[in-house]
């Protein structure tokens, strides 16, 4: 046996140095724990919270699972905050775990703006004043379904009202939403990117299922969104793989060195497609259908009306809050760390979807009668306004889309949150016409409305408005002045619905058999304060804030 | 002088006081619900006293713009809080804390609750919300005028369409079904045609700030906003538009303005707004708010487009020639009140236009002043007009008839408010109108010929119209009238003696606009135009007189 050749050897035995097969030493991987702190904060919340629901008795799961959540995302706020308050948001900032996450300015902003918006849903999650409880015990229930495995209308629904059961794992499952939210911004290349969808698009799918009124349609929501979001993470996946055909490497800052010809890929299994430009421009087409699609831009946005109206409000809410920002985000440093050398290819593209998308979203939404599909539309028509500032493709517009995002995420939260409070005896009355004369007969939440309706419609002294002049400066410096002319005139369109509503709440007589409004309790009472007051300050005292995105937006490559 | 921040608390102390009647305990009889409307007056009659510290302080012959006031507000974008004001924005300053006391004064029993209301909000907050949203529109409209950076006048251009929407369709002759209707159908067409203008300019202002930054004009890389420092760059030749930039953007600006004017084709939402409003809130719309259209022209198309004013002066001409015939015509054969006086409105802002765009001096001074002498004038006659519908609760001509033998003071009343409306000389109108028609007509002469079959239309709707109401038969519903009462009387009077002071000695106004006009015409670098047959020196005396238009 002695002279048998050392190639083949146990796994006892070691390999013969004198041999010419290449064995490759295995480096371990420098992992920076202080940098991903805020993402395993949440995912220690989010393992927490799981284990709470396996453990804690049932009574005691709300409070527990509340206060897990809150204190991990305060705790990730915190620890942005000291990220950025070192020096990651300029000078230090880094691609981690050794190119697959990015710590710099736009990341650490979006995952502060994710944080924030998270702790206002949790907190709407959270609600239980507002549905009137029809257990035994007249308890208090929040605004998910008490089983959601059981049949809607069957005999095991009713018991399970009856006991008072309560999903509580809404909790773990948002953590989980956050952390994949928190990835897909900051990833640094494209396979974390994906894994980073996919974590948080699936516990989204699931959210949407569990409304406790209207069950069915909140399960249809749920499966045309996992359907179409399923097809859009394989568009996706598709052209991940193109671009590896291409480049070589999935990071982006790998494909960016390859399309400037700085870099050749070397893989010799690769040597047939490498340097293809058919399979660059294909592989980022698909790439793009699949963020276009999360984010809502026609004509990827079929899925929005549907989902947002079907998905129990608390929930809408955040995901129109949260997704966008983190889609937005994903798609800002792909175009802008991965392709700044393909600007001429894919502007005129990004044009035409800009331009469908803000003209589609502000028309269609002149005809809707319910007000979860109109708030639905409204925001892909606000998707189609980022989408200039995105295609501005200068520092103005970086800095731009970061403050749109975080002054429309919280606009948005506080209407979805006025929106749960207006409720008849069928839960919430989200048909406009029962809205009618809701000024007269409550006058408070109607003018908090109409604030948050004015800084949709982009109305000065909003921070609606502060975000669009933004976008819209980026857009016009950069030369794309017939997107600010079709920017303006889809605005001037979408004023005509979001009017029509404000005369709908003041102007009419309301209904006899009209839907009250609900007093929140301090959980939703505080998302609607805090929308009021970031629309009110940013809408007449932005510089602060325009500063910082403007300081936040280098990004590293 | 002094570091007082006049023109802010000016602006502030409305705003101030909208918030403070906003949020003044709901009234549960009518003294209480007095005391709350005494509040709001007061602080209105605060406001006058200030802003005639602001025109007396003024000194005509001083620095383009006084009482300059600038702070950084949002620097990022070149913006800042910068006021300061010429002789044409101290004028109208005062036209407006002039007209809101009497506003107020006259509709004092416009928005009390009503009967049989359907919510808490009509019951208690209601007088108060009126009251609150007639400061918040004042504080606004002074904002705006004293505003020297164009991004600050856009947002208070813009701004004050909410309270306007509602104080439109909120407040109005009270009642449910059809009117309301009526009433929420002219409140959205005022905000969604004036939001339409508004948003395009809004792409007109980011292409001046696009083009400054461009051409390094503001500071630290940024564009800049600040109206003299553009101006000043301008003249030098730092600044230079291309002729199709500055033709693009003047019509981004002019098509606002010519909305909020408004400016015949643009005008349709005028007698909608003004009919469906109270008295009170029509003369808010049409001499106060809509000032800050024809004053924004004079600011901000003149001194940032010089080259394309000067392009589309005659076809802007043409139009506002297009609009006095046609309001004129129209107010001919209206039926019904305020909206009657709504196309009258509409003919006195096409020679406001037309004065304005005729670009010399006695023009634009006749124009300045036209929109004073027209906000009085119409003040008085519609708020004398709400007077006399209040009593039979109806806008219809038809349903008045002989009110003279009843309630002759009334009647007289009406009809100086009617003869200002005519421009009768002696009253205060007179001088403007004239101003205004000799400017135009140095200047184009066909227009200024044709320009004047206004006067004698403007004659037939304001003659017709008191001869239908007021002499004849009496009317069975009209011999219950009564005269007018202390409240209505105090509202007048004023108005009155201010037309007849300003017809006979305008010289005050005059003094403080003229420098303004002439700084106006060196920016779009115009002078007048020789006369074509000039006086020879050698015979008489005078050659140039002194008008008190004020000669070049």
């Amino acid at each position: 046996m002695s002279s048998a050749p050392s190639a083949v050897h146990s796994l006892w035995t070691l390999a013969d140095q004198s041999t010419s097969s290449t064995i490759g030493t295995f480096t371990q991987p420098h992992v920076q724990y202080a940098q991903l702190s805020p993402m395993l904060i949440v995912t220690g919340a989010a393992v927490l919270g799981i284990l709470a629901e396996a453990f804690v008795p049932r009574k005691g799961r709300y409070w527990t699972q509340i206060g897990i959540a809150l204190t991990g995302l305060v705790a990730a706020f915190v620890a942005i905050v000291l990220l950025a308050a070192d020096g990651y948001a300029g000078a230090k900032a880094d691609l981690a775990v050794q190119g697959a996450v990015a710590v710099d300015g736009p990341a650490l902003f979006l995952q502060g703006t994710i944080l924030l918006i998270s702790i206002v849903a949790v907190l709407g999650f959270a609600e239980r004043r507002l549905e009137t409880g029809t257990a035994a015990n007249g308890a208090p229930v929040d605004a998910f379904t008490p089983q959601a495995a059981a049949v809607p209308g069957s005999d095991a629904e009713k018991s399970a009202v009856r006991s008072g059961f309560a999903t509580t794992e809404v909790y773990p499952l948002t953590m989980f939403a956050v952390v994949g939210m928190l990835l897909f911004p900051a990833a640094g290349d494209l396979l974390t990117m994906f894994i980073a969808l996919e974590v948080f698009s699936l516990p989204l799918y699931l959210l949407c299922a569990l409304a406790r009124r209207r069950r069915l349609l909140s399960q249809e929501a749920a499966v045309k969104y996992f359907l179409l979001g399923a097809f859009s993470s394989a568009f996706f996946l598709f052209g991940l793989a193109l671009l590896y055909g291409y480049a070589g490497t999935v990071s982006l800052s790998g494909i960016a060195a390859v399309v400037s010809g700085t870099e050749s890929p070397v893989t010799p299994a690769l040597a047939n497609t490498t340097g293809n430009d058919a399979l660059l421009l294909i592989g980022m087409a698909m790439i793009g259908v699949g963020l276009l699609f999360k984010v809502g831009a026609v004509p990827f946005h079929s899925w929005t009306p549907d989902v947002y109206q079907g998905a129990p409000t608390p929930v809408t809410g955040f995901m129109a809050a949260a997704t966008k920002v983190a889609a937005f985000g994903a798609l800002l440093r792909l175009l802008y760390v991965a392709f700044p050398g393909l600007t001429w290819d894919f502007r005129p593209v990004m044009w035409g979807v800009a331009i469908l998308t803000m003209v589609v979203g502000s028309i269609i939404a002149v005809t809707q009668t319910d007000v979860k599909r109109l708030l639905a539309y409204s925001s892909i028509a606000h998707a189609g306004f980022i989408l200039t500032g995105v295609i501005a493709m200068n520092k103005a517009g970086i800095s731009a889309v970061l403050f749109y995002l975080g002054a429309y995420s919280f606009v948005t939260l506080g209407a979805f949150a006025v929106v749960t409070l207006v409720r008849d005896a069928g839960g919430e009355a989200t048909h406009l016409s029962r809205w009618a004369g809701l000024g007269r007969r409550s006058p408070l939440v109607a003018a908090v409305f109409a604030l948050f309706l004015l800084a949709f419609a982009g109305i000065p002294l909003t921070s609606g408005f502060a975000g669009k002049f933004a976008v819209f400066q980026a857009a016009a410096a950069s030369g794309a002045t017939p997107l600010v002319i079709v920017g303006v005139l889809s605005s001037a369109v979408a004023a005509f619905f979001y009017i029509r509503v404000i005369v709908l709440m003041f102007f009419s007589d309301p209904r006899p058999d009209g839907p009250s409004v609900a007093v929140p309790s301090v959980f939703t009472g505080t998302a609607i304060a805090l929308g009021v007051a970031v629309t009110l300050v940013l809408g007449i005292l932005p510089q602060y804030f325009l500063h910082l995105a403007g300081q936040a937006s280098v990004f590293i490559h | 002088m002094s570091s007082f921040p006049l023109l802010t608390v000016t602006a502030a102390l409305p705003a101030v006081g909208a918030v403070l009647t906003a949020a003044l305990p709901a009234a549960t009889n009518p003294r209480r619900r007095d005391l709350n409307k005494i509040i709001p007056l007061a602080l209105s009659l605060a406001t006058l006293a200030l802003s005639i510290v602001i025109a007396v302080r003024f000194t005509p012959g001083g620095a383009h713009y006084q009482f300059t006031e600038s702070h950084p507000w949002i620097a990022d974008f070149g913006i800042g809080y910068s006021l300061g004001v010429d002789g044409i924005a101290v004028v109208l300053i005062l036209l407006t804390a002039v007209l809101v006391p009497f506003v107020m004064l006259a509709s004092w029993h416009d928005a009390d609750p009503v009967a049989n209301d359907a919510g808490t909000f009509e019951r208690s907050r209601r007088t108060q919300g009126f009251f609150a949203l007639i400061l918040a529109v004042e504080a606004m409209v002074v904002l705006s005028f004293e505003s020297t950076d164009v991004f600050l006048f856009y947002v208070f251009f813009e701004a004050m369409l909410i309270p306007m929407y509602f104080l439109i369709g909120g407040f109005g002759d009270r009642t449910q079904g059809e009117d309301a209707k009526q009433r929420s159908y002219a409140a959205v067409k005022f905000l969604l045609y004036n939001l339409l203008g508004g948003l395009i300019m809004l792409a007109a202002v980011i292409g001046l700030y696009v083009i400054t930054a461009q051409q390094g004009i503001g500071t630290g890389g940024h564009g800049t906003f600040d109206l003299p420092t553009i101006t000043r760059a301008l003249a030098s030749g730092k600044l230079h538009f291309s002729p199709v930039a500055e033709n693009a953007l003047f019509l981004g600006f002019m098509f606002a303005f010519a909305v909020k004017a408004p400016l015949w084709p643009l005008h349709t939402w005028l007698p909608n707004a003004m009919g469906e409003a109270t008295p009170g809130v029509a003369v808010l719309i049409t001499a106060v708010v809509d000032k800050v259209g024809t004053f924004a022209m004079l600011r901000y198309c003149l001194y940032l487009f010089p080259n394309a004013s000067r392009t589309f002066a005659p076809a802007i001409l043409v139009l506002a020639l297009i609009g006095i015939i046609y309001g004129a015509l129209l107010a001919v054969g209206q039926k019904d009140i305020k909206r009657l006086i709504a196309f009258a409105s509409i003919s006195h802002f096409g020679f406001i236009i037309m004065g304005i765009f005729a670009m010399t001096s006695q023009a634009q001074a006749g124009a300045t002043l036209y929109m004073v002498n027209h906000g009085i004038s119409t003040a008085l006659l519609l708020l004398v007009a709400g007077f006399l519908m209040s009593r039979r609760g109806s806008r219809l001509i038809g349903d008045y008839g002989g009110v003279q033998k009843v309630a002759p003071i009334l009647a007289g009343t009406f009809l100086i408010g009617g003869l200002a409306t005519l421009s009768l000389p002696g009253l205060a109108p007179f001088v403007s109108e004239f101003l205004v028609l000799v400017g135009t007509f140095t200047r184009y002469p066909v227009i200024g010929i044709i320009a004047t079959i206004g006067i004698v239309l403007a004659a037939l709707y304001v003659l017709v119209l008191y001869q239908r109401t007021m002499t004849g038969p009496v009317k069975a519903a009209v011999s219950g009238f009564r005269d007018l009462r202390a409240r209505e009387l105090v509202v007048v009077t004023p108005l009155i003696a201010l037309l007849l002071v300003l017809g006979v000695y305008p010289k005050p106004l005059t003094d403080l606009v003229n420098p303004a006009v002439n700084a106006t015409l060196s920016a779009v670098q115009r002078t007048d135009p020789a006369p074509a047959h000039p006086v020879t020196a050698t015979g008489t005396t005078g050659t140039t007189t002194t008008t008190t238009g004020g000669g070049q």
